[in-house]
């Protein structure tokens, strides 16, 4: 087998993940959200007593209920929404780097809370 | 916003660019406003002013020849590169450069834990790992070794070692830039040195031995600007089989002296962790009449209002690691320790856990006695729960802490020198007019560190004036402490860059001997100045008239 043949499926192989790539993953934004976000806005205890995490406890303070306060209960984060918050940061949440969270990840953390918020 | 790097041309710069994308791809190559903002101190205390400290672009390479091409670039337009981590270091500067215009060397790409050993108890990771990355690795290989966090844990161990900062487990482990063995790093000439036994070609103990042989050069990149490192070694703590704690209380203000030696005694021969000292006289903080009395020093009025309210004076949390047996033992003997020393004394026992402990365990805050010690980094459980501190409260819901500052004084580990700096921290923000938290009796030791004390003074971690008038008279009032500080013989252990000439300033001795050594090696092995100049107070020949240009 020439050195040709044997690339090509490895190219085929590259375009196709590329491609699976571009297509917004629930299951990927799951394991990213876990990785970055949850640490401060997942559903667990906070420290020093308080009940919740400090992103989960000062949405709860911002929206007294209207909202719900957990984003992984939210439907209504949408890619480009998520993506203003972590390039700009709000109040005490600082901004998050490309090399961090990339504008494809985001899109992920979008497409799986759209589907965690149904399971409310 | 787009700002250039000193003394270099558009021209010149639009060509670095263009190499930088060469070097580390176009894809991670930031010259977009939107794109830099992440890059800039997101708790400055000169935020949109136009001498914010902010980067000129940012590039993010992927592996250590990728750190050699960009520097390699930057010595060619002689561009000032700033390296971060995981650029989490808030109340530090964060990612921000010490010069505007930088170009932002970011290694969060370099994400790779290279070897874990659960048998010889190191790790070798790349500086874009966190300290969350880390433990969920060796969660998932239910691997038995600790890591040692800082409290948030989404930092880096190499970025956090490199400004020298603490945890809260064990002694040694404590201090995590003297817990690291042997470190990878880019010279500003382009070429990779290695340190300890990685200069050794095929030795297999890179993490296990740090001197190798001859100088070892390792301090230099530790709140310094000689390299940008790019793997590091740390040693992890075995998980102990058991974790346990308990209460000392003492009666008298006075009493701090033997309670610390006792407990100097026993974390310098390991037999415990990092204590947690506090007062339990906070509850009295306010009553008026305790309060000019703790304000004037007023010990045995002090004493007498802590008696009539059945209140001891000091108490210290302490920790223990080991078997079920020997951290009973341990216990035991501090007990009898204290209790020789301070008859008075009162123990309280506290929990007794097998390891590791349940998450309810580690979240749960209802032992026998109400506990300021944090459980899951005194199990080396890296989070962010801690960040409430900064953020929306009840009480304020409407604003957040924007002046997030860390300053803190290295203070000799006696009970003497503890009451001694309480009162002078004390008098330095009256004669100042500065907020102090504590400016009275009442303010307490950390023991971050296993061989000294760090108090916070000033402002602690918050100065709350969140208007731009207010941050530059904050900023001003800083800088008067910091130097006031250093008149009475306290050093600071850490500073964002704002302040790292006035924290530099500090150690003066035989006309800032130090600073000259550190720049005479600076301007041997960086002649172009281009790593992190300024960082540390360490300025190169080719930026140096910069010192102290943040002051005016």
């Amino acid at each position: 087998m020439s050195v040709r043949h044997a690339t090509l499926p490895l190219v085929l192989a590259c375009l196709a993940a590329a491609s699976a790539h571009a297509q917004p993953s629930a299951e990927r934004g799951k394991a990213k959200f876990e990785h970055t976000c949850a640490p401060c806005h997942g559903k667990g205890g906070g420290n020093d007593g308080h009940a919740q995490l400090p992103g989960t406890e000062a949405l709860a303070i911002k929206y007294k209920g209207t909202i719900p306060a957990a984003l992984e209960d939210r439907s209504d984060l949408t890619a480009d929404t998520i993506r203003a918050f972590v390039r700009n940061g709000s109040f005490s949440m600082p901004p998050f780097r490309p090399t961090e969270l990339t504008n494809a990840e985001i899109a992920d953390i979008a497409a799986y809370l759209a589907v965690s918020s149904k399971r409310r | 916003m787009a700002v250039l790097p000193p003394g270099v041309s558009a021209e010149n710069f639009a060509a670095a660019i263009k190499e930088f994308q060469a070097a580390v791809g176009n894809d991670w190559v930031f010259t977009s406003d939107e794109d830099l903002v992440p890059y800039r101190d997101h708790f400055s205390y000169i935020k949109g002013e136009a001498n914010e400290l902010v980067p000129s672009a940012a590039v993010g390479p992927d592996s250590t020849e990728q750190v050699q091409a960009v520097v390699r670039v930057a010595n060619k337009y002689r561009i000032p590169l700033y390296a971060i981590s995981t650029g989490k270091n808030f109340a530090y500067g964060g990612p921000s450069p010490n010069v505007r215009g930088s170009v932002t060397v970011d290694l969060k790409r370099m994400n790779r834990i290279l070897e874990v050993d659960a048998r010889r108890h190191f790790a070798l990771v790349e500086p874009g790992v966190s300290y969350i990355d880390l433990y969920r690795y060796i969660q998932e290989r239910g691997l038995k070794v600790w890591i040692d966090t800082p409290d948030p844990g989404w930092g880096s161990p190499i970025g956090n070692a490199l400004d020298h900062g603490i945890g809260y487990t064990q002694g040694f482990y404590r201090d995590h830039f003297g817990a690291h063995c042997g470190m990878e790093v880019v010279l500003p000439s382009g070429e990779v040195m290695r340190t300890g036994m990685g200069a050794l070609p095929g030795s297999k103990c890179w993490s296990e031995y740090r001197h190798g042989y001859g100088p070892d050069p390792a301090g230099l990149f530790g709140q310094g600007n000689f390299g940008i490192v790019t793997k590091m070694g740390f040693r992890l703590m075995p998980q102990p089989e058991h974790w346990r704690n308990g209460l000392i209380t003492v009666p008298k203000r006075q009493d701090l002296i033997p309670l610390i030696d006792t407990v100097n005694y026993l974390t310098d021969l390991s037999m415990a962790g990092e204590p947690w000292y506090g007062s339990p006289l906070m509850a009295l903080a306010r009553d008026k009449d305790f309060l000019a009395a703790a304000s004037a020093f007023n010990e045995a009025e002090m004493d007498r209002m802590a008696a009539a309210a059945k209140l001891h004076s000091w108490q210290v949390e302490l920790q223990f690691h080991g078997s079920e047996k020997t951290t009973l033992a341990n216990w035991e003997y501090a007990k009898e320790l204290i209790l020789r020393a301070v008859p008075g004394a009162r123990c309280v026992d506290g929990e007794s856990l097998p390891v590791p402990l349940t998450r309810e365990q580690i979240e749960h805050t209802t032992g026998p006695y109400p506990t300021n010690m944090r459980r899951n980094v005194t199990q080396g459980v890296p989070g962010l729960g801690v960040w409430y501190m900064v953020g929306r409260s009840e009480q304020a819901p409407n604003t957040w802490n924007e002046t997030h500052i860390g300053l803190f004084s290295l203070v000799a580990r006696s009970g003497e020198a503890v009451m001694q700096a309480q009162k002078d921290f004390a008098d330095i923000a009256n004669r100042l007019k500065v907020p102090n938290l504590f400016p009275n009796a009442l303010s307490t030791p950390v023991n971050w560190y296993q061989f000294t004390f760090i108090m916070g003074n000033g402002f602690g971690m918050s100065m709350g004036a969140n208007t731009p008038e207010g941050k530059k008279r904050a900023v001003q009032q800083l800088r008067e402490v910091l130097a006031e500080n250093a008149k009475r013989g306290y050093g600071d252990y850490r500073a964002p860059p704002m302040l790292q000439d006035d924290v530099a300033d500090q150690y003066s001795f035989n006309n800032h001997v130090l600073r000259r050594f550190n720049e005479a090696i600076k301007d041997a092995i960086d002649p172009n100045g281009i790593l992190s100049p300024g960082r540390g107070g360490i300025w190169p020949a080719a930026h140096r008239s910069l010192r102290g240009a943040l002051r005016s």
